[in-house]
């Protein structure tokens, strides 16, 4: 046993993924916040504590982000914290969150993320690029596609992976979030729409990457005691990882994310997992690029390096196929609130394993799914494996 | 599967201020230091020549020089100057600028890999000079162009761009 108690997931709610959502960022994390309390059954005196996700504080204009969203997160007179590990952040929130009751100081936590991207507008680029080393790196004009698009080249040629073998990521994603009623950009689209789709910076084109987005998704952990006490479907944190690379991201190869297999291993240990294709039901990777859906399935080491855009192409990652990833329709189908697209993929799981998806609901009684997000500057990976 | 139902407006209503928005701009500036190790690659850089530190423990030559190796967690113990040539290990064509304008002519950025470093470290940089940007390559050798003399300020820009080395 990994803490002295172990953690479970026992409601579940988020908002719409939308560009320009009406509601603030606060209005927002209530939201999602009153829903997943709903659906746990609980009220927030129940609540011990709380952890906010949210990332780059640019994109709302609102420096301490974390305290100006605590009352909306249901953290008035709580012990409270707001966790940032960039994109990374929607899969490590609920991590932090686990460390509040796995270490017996609290019996519940309430995990909420959250991001308004759109209110830096009219894109949130201009803010992006504040990411990058001031001295070394700004004045070359970067730009946040830049980095994906390097990446993307790299693991292009390190395996001679064809962009039609990428595109299918983007086509299955957006096609599985029809019927996801939250989704953003759900469509029916061809390789070829992707393959013809404006350039951005080359080889990532426009169908290639996920939107600017709202949204906000929360979910209740509770420690096993008062997990059997609310609910007879509780859903299980059996692994927890998390790991970062340097931030020398010029001296590093850029075609394997080392970090992602670091905190896969970290939480697959704690899981007893030993063969994760094998003991993995469904996988929710993270998939702002249609790339990194491949990119995280060999670092979450889901198959062989270089081996993810054939498993695609076979079918396997469908939701009818032996892994399916993304059923959700991950990032490029629902949209991209960074911090709340990361814990809505963690929400897709506790579905997923509830049997409560819907038309989502993947065949064969799911018990294991792993969740990821990954972020920073190509360096941070976040891992979650869910069991039921 | 619970979800909160709400609606979304759009963009061009808010810049018309047809729904209550307020609108802001920072005016925040900054002036960073570059530090220890990288002012003196930047003084380096106005005498036309890439320097890189070393360390003795697992034997990097680390470009970025830094005053600290991050992985054996000891002080970096020696300054070593590497070639100002070397090879993509990975570029994009640009079709966007930093503020996600369009552009008309592309630019292409690049991972180079520079001769003398340790393997696959390099620094991000301009390719200019490569004809069809088709025809740009990953492993393509290529060779700073630099600024003159008078006009270098001690900055990443006084390398104005790496060109590819045709043989
Ligand atoms: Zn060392």
């Amino acid at each position: 046993m990994f803490g002295k108690k172990r953690v479970a997931i026992v409601g579940a709610g988020v908002t719409l993924f939308r560009r320009n959502l009406k509601e603030t960022g606060k209005e927002l994390s209530y939201e999602a916040a009153k829903t997943a309390l709903e659906v746990a059954g609980l009220e927030l005196r129940d609540i011990k504590s709380v952890v906010m996700g949210s990332a780059p504080d640019a994109f709302d204009g609102v420096h301490m982000k974390g305290e100006y969203l605590a009352d909306g997160a249901g953290a008035y007179h709580k012990p409270y914290t707001r966790v940032f590990v960039g994109g990374g952040t929607g899969v490590f929130t609920p991590l932090a969150g686990w460390w509040h009751v796995a270490s017996g100081q609290f019996d519940t936590c309430l995990v909420v993320c959250e991001e308004k991207m759109s209110s830096c507008y009219p894109h949130p680029q201009y803010a992006f690029t504040t990411i990058f080393d001031p001295i070394l790196e700004r004045p070359i004009g970067m730009n946040l596609i830049w980095i994906f698009a390097l990446e993307m080249n790299r693991y292009m040629h390190k395996h001679n992976i064809k962009k039609e073998d990428i595109a299918l990521v983007s086509v299955k994603n957006k096609r599985n979030a029809l019927d996801n009623p939250i989704a953003q950009l759900a469509a029916n689209i061809t390789v070829e729409d992707v393959l013809n789709s404006e350039i951005m910076a080359w080889p990532v084109q426009r169908l290639d990457v996920s939107p600017t987005s709202d949204g906000a998704a929360a979910v209740v952990l509770a420690s096993e005691d008062v997990a059997k006490e609310v609910t007879d479907n509780p859903v299980w944190i059996d692994g927890v990882g998390w790991c970062i690379d340097s931030t020398h991201w010029t001296d590093r190869d850029l075609y394997y994310p080392d970090y992602v297999e670091c905190a896969a291993k970290m939480a697959y240990k704690m899981a007893g997992i030993k063969n994760p294709p094998k003991e993995i039901d469904l996988a929710e990777p993270y998939d702002p690029f249609d790339y990194k859906e491949l990119h995280h399935m060999e670092g979450l080491l889901l198959c062989k390096k270089g081996e993810a855009p054939k498993l695609t192409r076979e079918g396997v990652t469908q939701r009818d196929g032996d892994l399916p990833t993304c059923p959700s329709g991950g990032l490029l189908g629902c949209g991209n609130p960074i911090a709340a697209a990361g814990l809505m993929k963690v929400c897709e799981i506790f579905w997923q394993l509830r049997g409560e998806a819907g038309k989502r609901q993947i065949p064969g009684d799911p018990r294991t799914g792993v969740a990821q997000a990954w972020g920073d500057l190509m360096q941070y990976g976040s891992v979650i494996v869910l069991r039921r | 599967m619970r979800y909160y139902q709400s609606e979304a407006v759009e963009t061009k209503d808010i810049k018309e201020g047809k729904i209550p928005t307020e609108k802001f701009r920072p005016k925040a500036k900054f002036a960073w230091s570059a530090g220890i190790a990288i002012s003196r690659f930047l003084e380096e850089l106005k005498n036309g020549k890439i320097i890189a530190t070393t360390c003795s423990k697992c034997g990097r030559i680390m470009v970025p020089p830094r005053i600290y190796c991050e992985k054996c967690f000891k002080p970096a113990d020696g300054w070593k100057y590497v070639k100002d040539t070397g090879v993509i290990n990975t570029f994009s064509v640009s079709f966007l600028a930093a503020d996600a304008s369009r552009l008309k002519e592309p630019i292409v950025v690049a991972i180079i890999n520079l001769d003398g470093a340790s393997e696959g470290m390099g620094i991000v940089h301009r390719i200019e000079e490569y004809g069809d940007w088709r025809e740009v390559k990953i492993g393509m050798k290529v060779k700073a162009v630099w600024k003159p003399p008078e006009e270098r300020t001690g900055a990443i820009t006084d390398i104005a761009y790496f060109k590819p080395i045709r043989e």
